[in-house]
């Protein structure tokens, strides 16, 4: 099919009688369109993934690199701080999904409800986006000073009015993953309300009018309808606020001021990664960090290409 | 937007939900009180949520020794307000401006570069079949959720080894052919009639003429979407940098304001001047273009 189009070159030389034909040919094009596409895949994700895997079999110090089989590995499993470190990120994993699910669902239903002014609605949903347009740090930088220890710290005032004495925020562990979650959900809560709404939007106002002539009520309704259809939504979501939870790291090091933290209470899985191979350079065991987190986030990524049928669609 | 597109929200009148037409019996109360309850609600959140950026604005205000000490809070006597720190900011801020400068010169060639080539990737995509498409897709999709915190420590020893670190290119270079981007210039391209890249073929224009005088500039508001996603993500992006820049007159507004944030405190004026002064520019563009930002960042939901 290709071929029948391909337009006769015009004459000319034989290499810019050749070049033409490349320009036209569409046949061809295809592949000089995605060529950046497959030359940033192989140099800047291919060639460094490979990488890691043969640096976490190896001891890599003062740039000396020597076999050690699965020796990283084996130290890694009995490491404590690793197991910290992935608790840490599982917790705050968990943590977010129980909070940034549910909250920007409630607040988008709310706000796709046929009630109240348009105008204070777009209000509102822009004032919850605006959060996700600072940047880690500076949002770090705020949330470190708002939860400052002293009597005199935003937070710590608007607790003393519930009667609460003062919280030594950072200094605790339950203190920092509060202020840790705080953080979260003023960035995201906004962005995830943007992904609910379009999926709730989505749902035919027909269902909601047949439900009702069978005389479903309000609560009904949201289990039967407005839950089922927003699922490709809900498992975007969830997908990426597993990978983000598991892959965290500049919240806890801005609002650490650092990649330290009482007894490692702010110490992420990426953290933990950091400090082996940037801080202390040891390159072969940060290697092994990162493989386990990569396999983990792969698993759960291909889980989630196959839930929603991805790759049946893409070969079709 | 009026070209097609498969990303975008639906207009904001287009509204269902849980409301019943005519369904006043379903209300055991009137339908008044229902708005003000969710009209209080709503306004409520939106305030508590606009609290951080009131404090850290308050926060100009005050010396930044004080911040430091008793951190940030909303109680502060207004007559106290003193605009020292405005003044130290443009007259005397060490290298604030010019890191503000490198962030907005990497902004722009960032933003530049990743529409032209991501729009161009995402062209082969959308309008061509060809061997190994299927295969190369799902490696688009694959990289959408890969985050870069894992490929950080591999990318990084690779700068080191090839001798390229504190250089702008190696910030840029990686991030040209983005899969997220790359992902919403197929979507859009797949809406635009294939009879027109025919009508251009007719008319003899080369495949990537077609792309460039006939698909690009129908494409704007995809281009604005996508500008807008990745300038804000770049003038925020800080990991990468912060690994790659070494030299202070390089740093761009994140990596210099966290160089700010010592135990010491002696730099808390700048830090909180200097980071109030960093959300202006994303803030004034959301304010103008806000459903742009809208389409750009709802991308990578609902595919398929």
């Amino acid at each position: 099919m290709a071929q029948l189009q391909e337009r006769p070159a015009s004459p000319g030389t034989p290499v810019g009688h050749r070049l033409k034909a490349l320009l036209y040919s569409q046949r061809l094009a295809p592949y000089f369109f995605i060529a950046p596409f497959v030359i940033t895949l192989l140099a800047f994700w291919a060639v460094p993934l490979v990488r890691t895997f043969v640096m976490s079999t190896q001891s890599v110090m003062f740039g000396e690199a020597s076999f050690v089989g699965t020796d990283n590995f084996e130290r890694l499993w009995r490491d404590r701080i690793f197991w910290q470190a992935m608790y840490n990120s599982a917790r705050y994993m968990v943590l977010t999904l129980v909070i940034l699910i549910p909250v920007p669902l409630l607040l988008a239903v709310v706000i796709n409800a046929r009630l109240g002014s348009d105008r204070l609605k777009n209000l509102f949903k822009a004032s919850m986006f605006i959060p996700a347009l600072t940047s880690v740090v500076v949002a770090g930088i705020i949330f470190r000073l708002m939860f400052a220890e002293t009597s005199t710290g935003l937070v710590n005032q608007v607790i003393a009015w519930f009667g609460a004495d003062p919280v030594r925020w950072l200094r605790t562990d339950l203190g920092g993953l509060v202020a840790l979650l705080a953080l979260a959900t003023w960035r995201y809560t906004g962005v995830n309300i943007l992904y609910f709404l379009s999926g709730l939007q989505s749902i035919p106002d027909e269902l909601y009018e047949a439900a009702s002539i069978d005389g479903a009520g309000k609560l009904r309704q949201f289990f039967s309808i407005t839950l089922p259809n927003i699922k490709p939504t809900m498992v975007y979501v969830t997908t990426i606020s597993i990978y983000g939870g598991l892959a965290m790291f500049l919240e806890s090091f801005m609002l650490y001021a650092g990649n330290s933290s009482p007894n490692n209470q702010g110490l992420t899985v990426v953290g933990y990664l950091y400090r082996r191979g940037i801080e202390e350079n040891d390159l072969g065991y940060a290697s092994a960090v990162g493989v386990v987190l990569l396999v983990v986030i792969m698993a759960i990524n291909l889980t989630y290409l196959t839930l929603t049928g991805t790759f049946k669609k893409e070969s079709r | 937007m009026s070209a097609p597109t498969t990303t975008t929200t639906p207009a904001p009148s287009a509204e269902h939900g849980t409301g019943v037409p005519g369904g006043r019996r379903k209300y055991p109360l009137p339908r008044a009180v229902f708005v003000t309850i969710q009209s209080v609600f709503l306004v409520v959140i939106a305030l508590i949520v606009l609290v951080p950026l009131v404090v850290i604005f308050v926060g100009t205000f005050q010396d930044g020794g004080e911040i430091m000490r008793s951190g940030l809070r909303l109680d502060v006597d207004v007559s106290s307000f003193r605009f020292d720190n405005y003044v130290m900011l443009f007259t005397d801020s060490g290298l604030y401006f010019r890191w503000f400068a490198n962030s907005v010169g990497l902004t722009l060639v960032q933003v530049a570069g990743t529409l032209l080539v991501s729009s161009f990737v995402a062209y082969g995509f959308a309008m061509y079949d060809f061997k190994g498409k299927t295969a190369a897709f799902i490696a688009v999709l694959l990289l959408m959720t890969v985050p870069f915190e894992i490929m950080m420590l591999p990318l990084y020893v690779m700068v080191n080894d090839l001798g390229l670190a504190d250089s702008y290119s190696v910030i840029v270079i990686p991030f040209l052919a983005a899969s997220v981007t790359i992902f919403f210039f197929r979507q859009y391209f797949m809406g635009i009639p294939k009879e027109l890249l025919e009508a251009g073929r007719v008319d003899g224009v080369t495949e990537f003429g077609i792309f460039f005088r006939v698909v690009l500039p129908i494409s704007r508001p995809a281009l604005a979407a996508m500008g807008i996603l990745n300038g804000m993500v770049t003038w925020n992006n800080f990991l990468w940098p912060l690994l790659v820049l070494r030299s202070a007159e390089k740093f761009t507004l994140p990596i210099g304001l966290n160089t700010l944030l010592t135990p010491y405190g002696n730099n808390y004026d700048l830090l909180i001047i200097g980071s109030f002064f960093s959300l202006l520019p994303v803030l004034v563009l959301f304010l103008c273009f806000q459903r742009f930002f809208v389409a750009g960042m709802t991308a990578g939901a609902l595919k398929g």
